[in-house]
């Protein structure tokens, strides 16, 4: 700052804390930067130390080490390796159908129509609704005396004695291995559709508009525009978005602990269920720690992927 | 290659009519501007054209067929957007060969007439480039190259120069003419700029508030306009009018000179005027004037050489005079020209 410009300005015209760029930007960085610390970075390094001791949720202190030796009983167990392909099934049964629906809701939302409004709203209101409700609802709805699903079922003569799903009267969708991994990932594409949506439509009203008459002066058909024009150009944003719902459902735990409990047996065990039971339920907090420890490196690399193609679709 | 026709088009948005019954018949072949002021609806004429818009009333023929109901795929018109709306994630190459794609033109032929159509506008370096990493002028030319690859039968320009810097634009320009005298495909361009429409337009069209006004060469346009809206839209500066009793007067800038001799019967409009301001303009001169006094003053405008505007004095009242051939006269109640008018 100049002497000049002190006097155009009159009273307090030193340069204060805020003009000096790497002080204030500090500063503002600082809470975020702790919080990255104290909950993350702190719960990881813990995690790790655990994972490397025997203790118990009896004994939590850091004493005894034992090596690799929680990781190889991890791995031995065979609740582990249910674990471990449910969640790479369950991510991966999420994401395809979240993103095709994410895609072809927005689509429909970024034209004009009657009642389109009533979409948004039905569209956005799992988003609202209290996780608690959501829970009890979707009990409700594959509960296994009670569900309006079966009940909706039978009445089209699709369940019950001398029928194609018969001859039983209920589904019993949390109590068998492959209805319960599909009600899990219905239930993740539910509540992650909204968001995916939201973001996929911001993308989507973003690609100029004059781009899509050109392909319709050029020729193009619907579902060339859409796998040409339109999916390509939303490439970063559905990168984005398919980094968000896999970090989501990856590390989930809750669905799961609500629906199936993993059962039966453990043929609908996920990874982070399975570290909660074998850590907190069974006590056993170094071996719950090493099974959590498992996911980092799958996450990680699958953070680092989906960054990298994002930044180098941006770099062109 | 076709013949392009507008019978009676109209186009309503609610109440609003954007394009109000415009009849139009180009020629096969024919470098047909459409010019106008901004909203006077010919891009509204031009959608409907390409098919991007259904009229509301009206046929639109090309090549003699009725195609006012079909979808722009079937219409096979080629329409240059004025953001070029290049495919911001396919390259140069397949940016030209999209149109191609979408009618399952084998590869080799595809290849080969991409080739082609870059070729012809000097783009072959280009074609690995993302058009986000090319200028305003190799953008123009890669969606001329899109536009041309298909063989179209009829040419769609929406303002496709609008967006390039003024130096640009001069050479695009004649580049664009060349285009189409190379390829002799029927196009319909549509501008705001005069300079433009008369510089490549076999015919241009001016259009205002949603209707044709007059169509005709850039040279009958000029020298006959058809009211007052045409004398005053067309020219820089344009057309001076000027009230009297019964009728409208006008006569062009270019043709106001100092008055020389006593003035006999020559028929020559004689006026006498307050030079305002004079203004060097390179070439020429400009001379701002004002005629008559109180309420009833005119402004108006004459373009002189050096050696004339010697004779003028800013402040001081000289008598300018308009041959008799030079002027126009129009009908003060509803602008239309009129034949001569006796003086």
């Amino acid at each position: 700052m100049s002497a000049s410009e002190t006097t155009v300005g009159g009273g307090r015209a030193r340069p204060g804390a805020g003009d000096r760029g790497g002080l204030l930007g500090g500063l503002m960085l600082a809470p975020a930067i702790v919080y990255i610390i104290a909950l993350v970075g702190v719960p990881f390094v813990l995690a790790i130390a655990l994972s490397v001791s025997n203790a118990t949720v009896g004994a939590p202190g850091i004493h005894g080490f034992v090596g690799l030796a929680n990781f190889a009983s991890a791995l031995h167990n065979a609740a582990f390796g249910f674990a471990l392909r449910n969640s790479i099934i369950v991510t991966l049964a999420t994401l395809i159908v979240t993103i095709v629906l994410a895609v072809g809701e927005s689509e429909l939302l970024a034209h004009h129509f009657r009642g389109k409004w009533i979409w948004q709203i039905l569209i956005i209101l799992p988003w609202a609704m209290p996780v608690s409700l959501a829970a009890v609802n979707w009990l409700w709805l594959l509960d296994s005396q009670f569900s309006p699903v079966d009940w909706i079922l039978r009445q089209v003569h699709l369940l019950g004695p001398g029928t194609l799903w018969g001859p039983a009267n209920h589904m019993y969708y949390y109590g068998r291995e492959w209805l319960g991994l599909g009600s899990i990932t219905a239930i993740n594409v539910w509540r992650l559709l909204p968001l995916a949506t939201i973001i996929v439509l911001a993308g989507r009203t973003s690609i100029p508009h004059d781009i899509y008459e050109q392909a319709q002066v050029d020729g193009a058909g619907f579902f060339r525009v859409l796998l040409r024009i339109t999916v390509p150009a939303l490439g970063p944003i559905l990168i984005v978005v398919t980094m968000f719902t896999a970090l989501m459902v990856f590390g989930d735990m809750t669905l799961v602990a609500i629906t199936t409990h993993g059962g039966p047996g453990y043929t609908t065990q996920l990874l982070p269920y399975w570290a909660f039971v074998q850590g907190i339920e069974g006590g056993a907090l170094s071996q719950g720690a090493a099974v959590a420890l498992f996911m980092f490196p799958i996450l990680l690399a699958a953070a680092i992927f989906a960054l990298r193609l994002a930044f180098r679709s941006a770099n062109q | 290659m076709a013949t392009l026709e507008l019978r009676r088009i109209e186009k309503h948005y609610g109440g609003v009519h954007a394009v109000d019954g415009i009849d139009l018949q180009i020629a096969d072949g024919e470098f047909l501007a459409i010019l106008g002021p901004s909203g006077c609806g010919k891009s509204t004429t031009m959608r409907m054209i390409a098919g991007l818009e259904p009229p509301t009333h009206g046929d639109i023929l090309i090549g003699g067929e009725v195609v006012t109901h079909l979808p722009p795929r079937l219409r096979n018109v080629s329409m240059v957007f004025q953001s070029y709306a290049l495919y911001p994630h396919m390259s140069v190459a397949e940016n030209i060969a999209f149109p191609l794609r979408v009618r399952h033109v084998a590869r080799a032929a595809r290849e080969q007439k991409v080739a082609w159509a870059a070729g012809l506008m000097g783009i072959e370096k280009l074609l690995q480039r993302r058009p986000a990493r090319l200028s305003g002028g190799e953008k123009q030319k890669v969606a001329l190259a899109r536009a041309l690859v298909r063989d179209p039968t009829l040419f769609v320009f929406d303002e496709p120069l609008s967006s390039l810097d003024a130096k640009v634009r001069a050479m695009a320009r004649s580049e664009l003419r060349l285009l189409h005298d190379r390829t002799g495909i029927t196009t319909v361009y549509v501008t705001h700029d005069q300079i433009e429409a008369l510089g490549m337009g076999d015919r241009i069209a001016i259009m205002e508030a949603g209707r044709v006004r007059q169509v005709g060469t850039p040279q009958e346009l000029y020298a006959h306009p058809a009211d007052t809206f045409v004398a005053s839209f067309l020219g820089t500066p344009p057309m001076n009018l000027m009230e009297r009793e019964d009728h409208i007067v006008g006569f062009r800038p270019e043709f106001v000179h100092v008055a020389t001799g006593a003035g006999g019967d020559d028929g020559a409009l004689r006026i006498p005027a307050k030079i305002f301001e004079l203004e060097f303009l390179g070439a020429d001169w400009q001379v701002y004037a004002h005629v008559g006094d109180g309420d009833d003053t005119h402004r108006i405008l004459a373009r002189m050489d050096a050696d004339e505007v010697k004779q003028l004095r800013v402040g001081e009242t000289a008598e300018l005079a308009v041959r008799r051939d030079h002027l126009r006269y129009f009908d003060k109640a509803t602008g239309r020209r009129i034949e001569h008018v006796g003086v």
